[in-house]
Formats: C-alpha cells, structure tokens, sequence
C-alpha cells in the first residue's frame, strides 16, 4: 500500500468533527466530553475496552443517538444532532457489529437495497418496473454488478443471505455498504468472529474501498494487529473518555492505553 | 465512484460503437485483407491466426466468446475478436515478441487469454500456457525450462508468485496482467496492463503496421511451432510438449469433421488453459469451425454458468460426472417423498430403455410413450438443471468412468462418448462413433491416427497429431517416439472382436503378485472409485503376496450420510476413522471383490487388506497431478510405513505427515489408522461370456 505521510493527513481537509460530545442512558454516562475529527481519504479506527463507548460514538455520528451535549460538524454544517436518514442522503454509512441483512432476500437484493436512497423514480413506475424505473434499475443493477465483482462474491448472487456463512454476510453486508457511494464508511468491528484467512480477505477489501475509490473510513476493531496495520489515526477511548489521539505508533507507547488495556493497580 | 475495471468491454448497447469500427475495417478491407482459401471453408489453412482472418470475414457478426462478466454474457463476434487480438498482438510485436520466442500464460479462462494465444501465434510466437494453481517452485521450472520472454498473467495472485521468483528467471522480460484489481501500487517496472499493450498497438496500427501483419500470418508454416504444453505427469518433472501448427490444426479439422461440428456449436471453455483437451475444444475446434466459446465467470460459477448457456458440445473428465450425479442424488434424499418415487420409477425406465432408444434400437410403442413422460416430467428437468438440455455430443476422458455412471447419463438421453488420447497426439487417439457405444471401451481409432499393440500389450499410435518433441529433451523424445513416428502410450491394452480399443492399465503398474497372478492397480482402483462414497484408491501388490488398498472417502457424499444416520464428526480426520465409515469401505470392497472372482484375468488379485487413510490425497502435496491422477510411487514412498503395516499384519499403525497448504506454508497432521482384513471369493469356475 502507498504510504501516507504525517503531513498527509495533518494537511488534509476535514470531513467531520465531533466536538464535546456527552451522552448518558439516565445515569449512565457512555460519552464524556469526546471531540476528533476525520480527515478525507483517512482510515481512522476507534479502539478501546468493551463498554468503553465505541458503538455509541458511531451510533452519535450517524444519528441513531442524540448526544445531550456537542455539536457534528460534517462536511462543514455544524449541527447539534445528526438524523438517520438525513447521514445516509449526506453519505455516511455503516455496517453492524451484528449483521444486520434481510435473511430471506438474495445478496444481490440485499445490495440493491443499499442504493434504494438513489432511486428517484416514482412508485407507479417502480410497482410495474417499465419505462423510466426499468431503465433506473438497469443503471444501478451496473453497479452493484460492479461491487459484486470487487467484492468476489459472484458465485453468491442469487443465495439468499440467511444460508450464508458469518463470513460471508459480513462481506454483504460491507457490499450493501458501498452500494450507497459513501463519502464516509462507517464500520463497526468488521473482522469480529472471523478467522485468520478472513481477517486479511477483509482487510484487503477496507484497504481497496480506501485506496480505490478514496472512501474515508472509521472503524472499530478489536484486533489490535489488524488495527496497526490499517490505521491512518486511532482515537483511544475507555469509559466514556478520549484517553489517546494519534498515529499507531504513538497510541501504542500511550501508558494511558496501555494501562486501560491491561489494566492498573488503584 | 465504483469505477468499471475492465474498461473498453462491450455490453449489449455498446456494441454499436465497435459495430461502426468494424464496418470501416470490412470497407477498407476488401482489398487489404488477403485471406489464403477464403471463402472455401474445407479448403484447410496452416495455422489458428489464418483462420482468425477468414472467420473475421466470413462469420464477421457471429459470436466468437463469451464472457460472463457483472451478470451479464459479454460477446465478441469474430470482426471485434479480430480488431481486440489485432492490436494486442501488434502491442507483443512492439514490446519485442519475435518468432520463436516464448510467452507463458498463467491464468483461468479468460477471454484475454486465449486471445494471447492467437496474438503469439500470429508473431511465430510459442504460447506456453501453465497451470495457474501450481505452486511457485513448478512454476518457475517452466518458465525457466521454457526460456519464457513474457509472461501474461491473469490477477495479482499470479502477478505476485512471477514476481517472487524475482531474478532467477532470466530471460524473463515482462509481465503483462488482465485484471487491474491491487495492481495500483506495483512499481516494478517490467509490469503492464493487457488494455496497455493493446494501447501500443493501436498505435502502430495507426502507423500502418496491419498489412506487414497479415502478410507475416499468410507466411505462417504448418510445420511452425503452434504451442508448447507441459505434461502434468505422473513421474518426475513435466515435459514440454511441442505441437505444431499442422498438429493442431488438423487435428482439430478431423474432430469437427467425426462430430459434425460447425459454427453453430456453444462450448463453455472451464478446464486448465494448459491442459492439451482444453487448447483443443475451446481454442483449435473453434478457431477451425468458427463456433463460439464461452467462459464463465469464476470457477465456483461453472454450474450455473452452464445451465444459462446450454452448450451443445461439452467435454469434462469422468469427475465432472460424478460429481454432478453425486450433487443429484444428495438433493433427491431431501426431496418429498412425491417427488423421490416420481424419480426412482422413471430412472428405472430409463435404465431399461434410455439407452436403446438413444442407439435407435427396437423398442416397444408403449416404453416409448413412456420414457416420453419422463423426459417430461424428470430427464429434461434434469438435464435443464445440469445445463445438459442442449448437448449434441458430450465426452469424457482422462480416467476410465464407472459403467453405472456412464449409463445413467446415456440413459437419460444425454449422448455421452467415451474419448482416448494424450498431449502427444494433440488429444485423439480413438473415440467412441455414434451408435458404438459401450462402458468399457474407448472406441475406435479417430479418422487418420493408426494403433498397435506391441508385444508388451502397451498401445502405440500413429497420427498427423503426433508431436514435434520434447522441449530440450531429445533423451526422452527418443524413448517415446519411434523414427517412423509410432509413439508410446504407457497405456496397456487391447482391441477387442469388435475393433473397439480397451485400457487395462498404465503398463509399467501392472505387475504381478507373488502367486503369479495378474495385478492391474489402476483397474482395481477404478472398481473402487465407482462407489459414489470413495473419491480415491491406491491399490498395491506388485511383488507382494496379495493386493492391499488405501482408500480416500469422499467428504460429500460421506458426510451427507454421516448427516442422515446422525453420525457426528469435527473433521475429515474423524470421519474417515469412524468404525460405521470402516464398514461401509468394507462392503464396497468386498463387492469388488465378488466382481474381481468373476473375471478369469483379475480373480488372483482380489483385496484382502484395507486402510481408510486420515487425509484427503492432494495435488499440493505431490500425491495427486495437477489433472488430478494418483502418483503412486509418490504415495508409496510418503506412506511408506502404513503399506509395510498392511503386509506385516498389524492392526493399526501411527502416522505423521507434512503437508503443504496453497500459500506454501507447512503443517503436520498425525493420526492412527485402523487396517482391516477383507473376505475374498472364490474364482468363477466356469467360463462365462466375454461380458
């Protein structure tokens, strides 16, 4: 992979900033006073211990939780909280820690479910699929046919997702992902319960979408090995709390992080 | 943002625009392409890129390949076929491909790829394809046995094993790559893209370089090196092969011609680029009859691929079969019990009648009307779900196939033939002709090749197919190929009272027991093999007191019945060694057993010790070729231990083995086998007919 260079990414333009963000549960406090910023082009991971506020983070930045406290900035609109639908038409999106697919539907309906944002053709058309809306389904047909191919899930096409292996549904489940053009890919522990062979098929297809088509990507993961390779910058948090904020090789020699994750006597 | 990656195919609609190149070519052509026998289509031409100028201009809007490529069949016809392997052969020509030279193909079935072969060719280059799954270190004796300028690889998989051989390939110049996929970031500055190439020569064709390449193709001898294909074999290094472009070509000429094949016919192209079957079927046959070509999306689509094209020749080996009857049959146990009935009853018609009725032999109005139903209801379904439906002739080669498994595919009205032949004679040495089939032969010699039995029972062949020799091996040239051309099959056999030629065996394997009787491994094996649940045997006796067998389980068909009986095991290991699994070989043995007691040549060698080895025998590991064919010496000597526990008695013996995964690392597997004894039969007393 070409080589990203510190002044690369301190140069670069930002994409969203998430500033002072607090959220509680009525008396739990997930998020305390978090602000970073994403940078275009970067693969920017979010780490930390179990419970440490990750998911929530991602669940704030495209609008499934309302921070009580804080402002998103992304593409340069500062808002006080981020709606669902209004991230996704702005191009941020995700896939789930627990794979989150329509079972009974084939991999290629399941894709073509991720471009439904695009389709803009009315529902007369669409219910007898004529005219216009066939000439719209034949045009973004392309183009999952094309991430169905970076993907190499061809053989799948027509299985219905329900019989796949965990695998699998995971790459779909990336593929439903992509199908929205993302500026901002959103992936929540990508890797989690795969195997070692699985681990680098997907770590070569994140490095892909990155490199390929310059998508900025925030993960979560927990494999710290994949992380240190993946990652441009790595944000560090643990109950609640921004505990680091650097490249891999300063977050790794951060004693805060390495005292969160082993921990520390009190 | 997805951007296409391989640009510049046509889908559908696009063609319009190839369309309007294509009809300035044909204008400006009329007098500039000058094509040796146009027009004459048996007026025989020399070599593959003479035909590639004739079917421009005579099949110029018929399909020549088809690619299935983002879900949909991407065509060429011959005219875009011509243009496309046109300005990649210039781009050759411009990046230093001379005549003679090599340049090594490593990849599946791409289109681009067999353009390569015709883009060489029409330099006087020698393609030398190679098996895309070898492991590095066979790849690299190739292509430095092979003296190799370029190399065209498929992907970065291949891209990266040429690369890591790094400077101990030295004439290696450059590598050219299909596809673009994580190719970006490579900075080695002898790589470049097919589409690139291609680029290069566009650029002299626009220099007016087409007519010095026509005239170069109308140059073209036959008795020019076409191909250079190197034998997987069962011993030793691989040999290379020399065909030239008289061998093929005429070879493939004389196969149309036994089948009646034209431009009509549909193939799907699925088999290893550097296997010989394939360079004939998918490239020789359809350049020499114009017919169309069609390559699947990847290997794990060939299936479905070939349901949706239906082709109307189709060519696979005996494990192609199996395992298609296999997948079957596992699916029809979890069909209702409606349906299951409905299956078993009309397959019993068809196995009584199917096969009379295919030769057109006299069979009551009344079974007639009733297979009718049945194709109806079941054998056009079925054939429709194997992608069967339009298949004028199907063939099989390479192993002998089980007689059950032969005749069910015939009996359900699919015209399966049974084909002999080897890379040395460009494929055909005989074949099955209409209406003369049966299980056990491999037919008549094909129109040209001559057979004799020597004294030593080996068969030996005679044909315009023979081949040139080997590559830098005049040693073995010699052994195998007489001054007056006759070769040496390896194979012992014999032609029987009706003309049909019949293979026993590799002729060095048959050997005898100590007791003096004839011992045939590969006929035993094959006996084996039959059985749906074993996937490979190796039988041994030469120099021993009795025959004893090593047997490989088949995991799917084993397993779905270790599911049904609910047998639970965690892995192949533990399958292969359960005692229900040991029984189970144990019955089919001793049925081969009771089939061995029948023949008169074979009854001395029955079986009477078994093992059911604890893993899957493997081509990475060297037990298996790279078509898939036991080495047995190989086995005998990594096994070495458990052969000496089947013949010192013991009941059970440890073992230890290496083995190789794909990416080349190492692991060990250890397990302790059980060996088994088997009952024996009593040798037919009386004669019984020679069937």
């Amino acid at each position: 992979m070409s080589l990203k260079t510190v002044a690369d990414i301190a140069t670069g333009e930002e994409l969203l900033h998430v500033d002072d963000i607090s959220l509680s549960f009525g008396g739990v406090k997930a998020i305390q006073d978090i602000s970073f910023d994403i940078t275009k082009g970067e693969i920017r991971a979010i780490i930390g211990p179990n419970g440490a506020g990750k998911t929530s983070m991602l669940n704030v930045i495209n609008g499934f939780y309302h921070p009580q406290v804080g402002t998103i900035t992304f593409l340069g609109e500062e808002r006080r909280k981020m709606r669902p639908y209004m991230a996704a038409c702005q191009g941020i999106s995700r896939t789930f820690q627990n794979v989150a697919l329509f079972a009974g539907m084939s991999t290629l309906d399941n894709i073509m479910a991720g471009r439904s944002l695009k389709m803009h053709k009315n529902f007369f058309w669409q219910m007898f699929r004529y005219g216009p809306a066939l000439n719209e389904e034949i045009e973004h047909r392309r183009a999952v046919e094309e991430i169905i191919d970076f993907l190499e899930i061809e053989p799948i096409r027509k299985t219905p997702v329900g019989q796949l292996p965990y695998g699998l549904q995971k790459r779909v489940e990336l593929g439903r992902a992509l199908a929205a053009e993302p500026s901002l890919l959103l992936l929540d522990e990508p890797m989690a319960g795969m195997n070692l062979e699985e681990k680098e098929d997907m770590s070569r297809f994140i490095i892909d979408v990155n490199q390929q088509f310059g998508t900025t990507i925030a993960l979560i993961e927990h494999d710290m090995g994949v992380v240190m390779d993946l990652a441009d910058r790595i944000v560090v948090l643990d109950y609640g709390k921004k505990i680091a904020d650097g490249l891999p090789a300063q977050v790794q020699a951060d004693q805060n992080v390495i005292d969160a994750y082993l921990g520390v006597a009190h | 943002m997805l951007r296409c990656q391989t640009a510049g195919k046509t889908v559908g609609f696009d063609n319009i625009s190839d369309g309007h190149k294509g009809g300035e070519y044909q204008t400006m052509s009329s007098d500039k392409l000058e094509v040796r026998g146009a027009g004459l289509s048996n007026d025989a031409l020399d070599t593959f890129p003479q035909y590639l100028l004739l079917n421009a201009k005579r099949f110029a809007d018929r399909p020549a390949m088809r690619h299935k490529d983002f879900g949909i069949w991407q065509s060429w016809t011959w005219l875009q076929m011509h243009d496309e392997i046109r300005a990649f052969s210039l781009g050759l020509k411009k990046l230093g491909l001379k005549k003679g030279q090599k340049i090594a193909l490593i990849g599946g079935n791409r289109p681009r790829l067999y353009w390569t072969f015709c883009a060489a060719q029409a330099l006087g280059a020698v393609p030398v394809p190679i098996y895309s799954d070898s492991i590095a270190e066979e790849m690299e004796y190739v292509l430095e046995h092979a003296e190799t300028i370029m190399a065209i690889c498929q992907d970065q998989e291949q891209v990266d094993k040429v690369l890591s051989m790094g400077d101990k390939l030295k004439s290696l110049k450059t590598i050219i790559y299909d596809e673009n996929r994580g190719m970006r970031d490579y900075e080695a500055d002898n790589l470049i893209s097919f589409v690139e190439v291609q680029k290069l020569g566009e650029e002299l064709l626009a220099a007016n370089a087409g007519e010095k390449w026509i005239k170069d193709i109308n140059k073209a001898k036959g008795s020019d090196l076409a191909v250079m294909l190197y034998t997987s074999g069962t011993t030793g290094r691989p040999k290379g092969v020399m065909l030239s472009n008289d061998n093929m070509v005429k070879t493939a000429i004389s196969a149309n011609e036994f089948d009646k094949f034209d431009e009509k016919e549909q193939v799907v192209a699925y088999l290893p680029l550097a296997w010989v079957g394939d360079h004939v079927f998918s490239y020789g046959q359809a350049f020499a009859s114009g017919y169309c070509v069609c390559c699947p999306e990847s290997a794990e689509t060939v299936d479905e691929d070939r349901r949706e094209i239906a082709p109307t020749y189709f060519f696979a080996p005996p494990r192609v079969f199996e395992n298609l009857l296999t997948a079957i049959m596992v699916r029809m146990d979890d069909a209702g019990n409606f349906k299951k009935k409905m299956f078993h009853y009309f397959l019993d018609h068809a196995n009584k009648f199917g096969e009379k009725i295919l030769n057109g032999d006299n069979v009551a109005f009344v079974d007639r009307l009733k297979y009718f139903a049945g194709e109806l209801l079941v054998y056009g379904p079925l054939k429709n779900r194997m992608g069967f439906t339009n298949v004028k002739v199907a063939y099989t080669a390479g192993e002998a196939i089980g007689p059950e498994i032969f005749k069910f595919y015939r009996s359900l009205g699919l015209n399966l033939k049974q084909l002999y032949g080897q890379t040395e004679a460009s494929v055909y040495i005989s074949a099955q002709p209409d209406g003369e089939i049966r299980a056990e032969t491999v037919g008549r010699p094909t129109p040209g090749v001559e057979i004799e039995i020597a004294n030593s029972g080996e068969v030996m062949y005679r044909s315009p197919g023979v081949f040139v020799g080997y590559y830098k091996n005049d040693k073995s040239t010699k052994e195998t190929k007489t001054k007056d051309g006759w070769v040496h099959t390896g194979d012992a056999g014999f032609i029987d009272d009706d003309g049909h030629l019949r293979i026993i065996d590799r002729a060095k394997d048959v050997g005898k027991l100590n007791d003096g009787s004839l011992f045939a491994p590969k006929y035993i094996e094959n006996k084996l093999k039959f059985f749906p649940n074993v996937k490979e045997a190796v039988a041994f006796g030469d120099g021993h007191d009795f025959c004893g067998v090593i047997v490989n389980i088949d995991l799917t068909s084993v397993g779905n019945w270790a599911e049904r009986n609910n047998i639970s095991y965690a892995s192949y290991q533990e399958l292969a060694a359960h005692p229900q699994v040991y029984e189970m070989m144990e019955e089919h043995i001793e049925q081969v057993n009771r089939d061995l007691s029948q023949e008169e040549m074979m009854a001395g060698s029955q079986i009477a010790r078994f093992l059911v080895l604890h893993k899957e025998l493997d081509a990475d590991d060297g037990e298996l070729t790279r078509t898939l064919k036991v080495r047995r010496s190989f086995i005998s000597e990594r096994y070495a231990p458990l052969i000496e526990a089947i013949y010192d008695g013991s009941t059970q013996k440890y073992v230890d083995t290496e083995v190789i995964f794909e990416d080349g690392r190492k692991g060990n597997i250890s397990a302790t086998v059980e060996i088994r004894d088997v009952k024996k039969f009593a040798a037919a007393t009386h004669k019984e007919a020679a069937e």
